[in-house]
């Protein structure tokens, strides 16, 4: 066993990635709630909104905190416009064929970040990089800590944005019984296409946390969308709840399992927990019957 | 009969391309094209005709190549025997992921998500285990013999991959005109109504996995024995569950030559693009990836669809009968 | 008395807090039309979904030919000769009528040709001949019943279920349905059936079971069970059977 002095830090890191992670699962759950299709074009998302924050910062010097109020909205219209313009008149209303469009928008954007970016690693400095603060005896990354306030921020935004507004309600119906929204006279194609929006902002937010303490390049979302998809189907999906618990417990799991097995073989141990619930339980832990 | 004419006809054409002084480069060119072809149809046997999309065949593919490329290298297993087990292997991989998913009654999304896991783990498992040389890959021994399954004449490659194509075209013909093929169909387009009919669909998909899977895996064996090196990142990556299945979708999923002439359109495009562009990498993706989401768009049945359609146009100038219209 | 074609005995399904079959117990005899009715959510459908083998029932069993079939697959089921039809039409949209029938006739037939033959004959006894390579979606809604019909017959049962299969039908279709139907039960094959359309099931069925809130709570011919008072009570509402007595009188 190790003793406290390692495994308190471990967890307490594993908290804060977790966090950002059950930002990026928010965005997947959100989408899937109400479209009812995986998008796998997620995590090419993620990537072209880390390279958005990054050139923000190297070529303006807009601080990523600040440039998220930018690129959280700039994200969302990219996410509408997608939805409403290509994969829904793309699918013809198939789910298999949603599938297959939002696959084919995952390769076409990595790679274009690719041909356009090459291969490279990049990097930003900013002051608060490696600063850091003491909670009860671990040193914590301030960025990360600030990430984990923000991931809260953004979640309880969220949850009013569905409750409190029209458009959340619409989203909500739609989510619940499509048929129904659409007789009572709710435009399911924008409800659908404002639900793409939302989910391609959190990614933009995500991307904004993750750059001070990350790095970029074009494959770079693949990495976290596989978590994201683990952490959905854990927390059932669509329940933005589940992939806020889930988000931090796969977090924990991840840090842990990488100081018990090293980096590469902890990975597996998250997929592992992802074949297993897909395949014993997938609705989820948290989630209702799918 | 005239689809068995038709496999003939195309087979022959192609088999006699190193007749023509065909270049090395263009050689090389049909025979990366036919393995991708043959992996596609492997992916077409599941997706196409089942209407179960994987996103991870790589898993199969990667298999293949490795259990025939390790067996020859660390146990000296002769390599004809090596390619068969690695055939084997990955229908025994593609039995197990289907007997899991397809018990707990995984569809769609779901099917697409756990394939796709499947496919990463075996990726990082090959990526740190010492026996498929972890991060280094595994590399083949040059001989140039028949009895290791290797060749002098790039021709005598393409032949091989060729019949190993011919084979998975007749397989397919096979399926459209067998109960097996009319209970996956079935499957495919009402999974209910099949059981009811007395489709034992579990059972049903499993063997179109099983078989999908040995397909896929016979294009990694042939990889191996032709490149003489693969890495975890060849073998298992998104790379190949992403051709597989663009090659089926744009020639025509559940078509018999969807997958050939999709594997052949796609890879042009994609030699037109470095032709345009040097050696940078990504753009030929970039058109695969609009490809799919064009043909899904605008040509859901692909190119065979496309090709039936200017048939149909040719034969009945006339405008179609009412029919649709009552569909509804 | 010999037992029964099908019998099915106290059999239970709940969803959730929702009681949908409470203990029905029912039987279909050999070569008879037996209809089963009820008011709108009474659980007809789930009590057939378990008799097909859709849905396990929580309790209680179903037996066929002497035996136990509780909870046995549907394609174990066909096998054994029971077949059924959807409320909701569920053809094979992609493919041709042909192809559609030759699924169930595969049932009986390994060889590709034999099944297309099979499927070609009952297609044109179901008055689908002339539409045979049409893909199965260009249907109209009476064509898509008759395919219904003809796919699950081309399985060879010695029972069918037919769940509701004149609804959606405008009256002259349903004059045309009704002898079709009369002419599967012609050939040997028994039929338990979910029918709304009460005239049909007055003048096809030979007994009726009565399903509300999950229970059965009356049977017996036709004739008789329209004029019982319970179930004239569960269609209409409490009292309803006094008044109607009362306009009678």
């Amino acid at each position: 066993m190790l003793s406290p002095v390692i495994l308190i830090p471990a967890i307490l890191n594993g908290l804060l990635t977790g966090a950002v992670y059950a930002l990026i699962a928010l965005g997947l759950t959100l989408i899937y709630g109400v479209l009812h299709i995986i998008n796998f074009a997620h995590g090419a998302l993620l990537t072209a909104a880390l390279f958005a924050a990054y050139f923000t910062q190297k070529l303006f010097g807009i601080d990523p905190y600040l440039a998220a109020f930018a690129l959280a909205p700039l994200f969302f219209v990219l996410g509408y416009a997608l939805q409403r313009f290509v994969i829904g008149p793309a699918s013809h209303g198939d789910d298999r064929n949603m599938l297959l469009v939002t696959l084919g928008l995952a390769v076409i954007i990595e790679n274009a970040l690719l041909y356009a970016f090459h291969a490279d690693t990049r990097t930003i400095d900013v002051r608060y990089s490696f600063e850091t603060i003491a909670v009860g005896g671990s040193f914590l990354a301030l960025p990360r800590v600030i990430g984990l306030g923000a991931v809260l921020i953004v979640a309880l935004l969220l949850w009013a944005l569905l409750r409190l507004t029209d458009t959340g309600k619409a989203i909500r119906a739609v989510a619940k019984e499509k048929l129904g929204a659409e007789l009572s006279g709710i435009d399911v194609a924008h409800i659908y296409a404002m639900t793409f929006g939302l989910g391609t902002a959190c990614l933009a937010v995500a991307a904004c946390l993750l750059i001070p303490t990350y790095y970029v390049n074009p494959h770079v979302g693949n990495a976290f969308v596989l978590v994201a998809f683990t952490i959905v189907v854990l927390g059932g999906m669509g329940s933005v709840p589940g992939a806020l618990i889930g988000g931090l417990f796969i977090g924990v799991v991840e840090s842990l399992s990488g100081l018990y097995l090293g980096e590469s073989l902890g990975q597996i141990g998250i997929f592992l927990i992802f074949i297993l619930v897909l395949l014993v339980r997938p609705s989820g832990l948290f989630g209702e019957r799918a | 009969m005239r689809r068995l004419a038709m496999i003939v006809l195309v087979v022959a054409v192609l088999a006699a391309v190193p007749f023509t002084e065909a270049s090395n480069a263009v050689l090389n060119f049909l025979v990366v094209a036919l393995l991708i072809a043959l992996a596609g149809q492997g992916w077409n046997v599941l997706g196409g005709y089942g209407g179960q999309y994987s996103f991870g065949h790589a898993a199969f593919f990667g298999t293949g190549a490795y259990v025939t490329a390790v067996l020859q290298v660390r146990y000296g297993v002769n390599a004809w025997l090596a390619f068969a087990l690695g055939i084997a292997a990955g229908a025994l991989v593609g039995a197990v992921i289907g007997a899991l998913t397809f018990r707990s009654g995984l569809r769609g999304s779901y099917f697409a998500l756990v394939t796709l896991a499947f496919a990463e783990v075996l990726r990082i498992v090959a990526s740190v285990a010492p026996i498929t040389g972890a991060g280094v890959g595994t590399l083949i021994k040059l001989d140039l013999r028949h009895e290791a399954l290797q060749f002098q004449s790039r021709a005598v490659f393409y032949w091989a991959i060729l019949g190993l194509v011919a084979l998975s075209l007749v397989i397919a013909w096979a399926i459209e005109h067998s109960r097996f093929g009319a209970w996956l169909t079935a499957v495919r387009e009402n999974e209910d109504a099949a059981r009811a009919l007395g489709v034992d669909a579990t059972r049903v998909k499993l063997g179109a996995m099983t078989l999908s899977a040995a397909i896929t895996a016979a294009a990694g064996c042939f990889y191996a024995q032709y490149f003489l090196f693969i890495d975890a990142g060849i073998a298992y990556g998104p790379w190949i569950s992403v051709e597989a299945l663009l090659t089926a979708i744009i020639g025509g999923a559940g078509t018999i030559f969807g997958p050939l002439f999709g594997a052949l359109l796609v890879r042009l495009l994609g030699e037109a693009a470095r032709l345009v562009t040097g050696d940078a990498p990504g753009l030929d993706l970039v058109i695969y990836g609009a490809a799919l989401v064009l043909v899904v768009a605008f040509a859901p049945r692909g190119l065979m669809g496309i090709v039936a359609d200017i048939r149909s146009a040719f034969r009945r100038p006339a405008p179609r009968p009412t029919a649709e219209a009552a569909g509804g | 008395m010999a037992e029964p074609l099908l019998t099915v005995r106290n059999v239970s399904k709940h969803f959730g807090g929702l009681q949908a079959v409470d203990a029905a117990t029912l039987f279909a005899e050999e070569g008879r039309i037996t209809a089963l009715i009820g008011p709108n959510g009474a659980g007809k459908t789930t009590l057939f979904a378990m008799i097909s083998g859709f849905v396990r029932p929580d309790a209680g069993s179903v037996r066929y030919e002497g035996c136990d079939i509780t909870g046995a697959p549907p394609h174990e089921l066909a096998r054994l000769g029971i077949a059924r039809t959807f409320q909701i039409v569920q053809p094979f949209a992609g493919l041709t009528v042909r192809e559609n029938i030759a699924v169930g006739a595969h049932m009986r037939h390994r060889g590709r040709n034999a099944a297309l033959a099979a499927a070609t004959a009952i297609a044109r006894e179901m008055g689908l001949g002339d539409m045979l390579d049409q893909p199965a979606a260009a249907l109209t809604v009476a064509g898509r019943k008759r395919l219904e019909l003809a796919r699950a017959l081309a399985t060879q049962p010695k029972l069918l279920l037919l769940d509701e299969v004149l609804a959606g039908l405008n009256p002259s279709e349903i004059r045309d349905v009704v002898p079709v139907i009369r002419a599967i039960q012609a050939r040997g094959v028994s039929i338990m059936m979910i029918e709304h359309v009460m005239q049909a099931v007055m003048s096809l069925s030979e007994h009726v079971f009565v399903l509300a809130e999950g229970r059965i709570i009356a049977q017996g011919p036709p004739e008789g069970v329209s004029a019982d008072p319970r179930v004239i009570e569960a269609y209409l509402g409490h009292g309803a059977a006094k008044l109607t007595a009362a306009g009678a009188a």
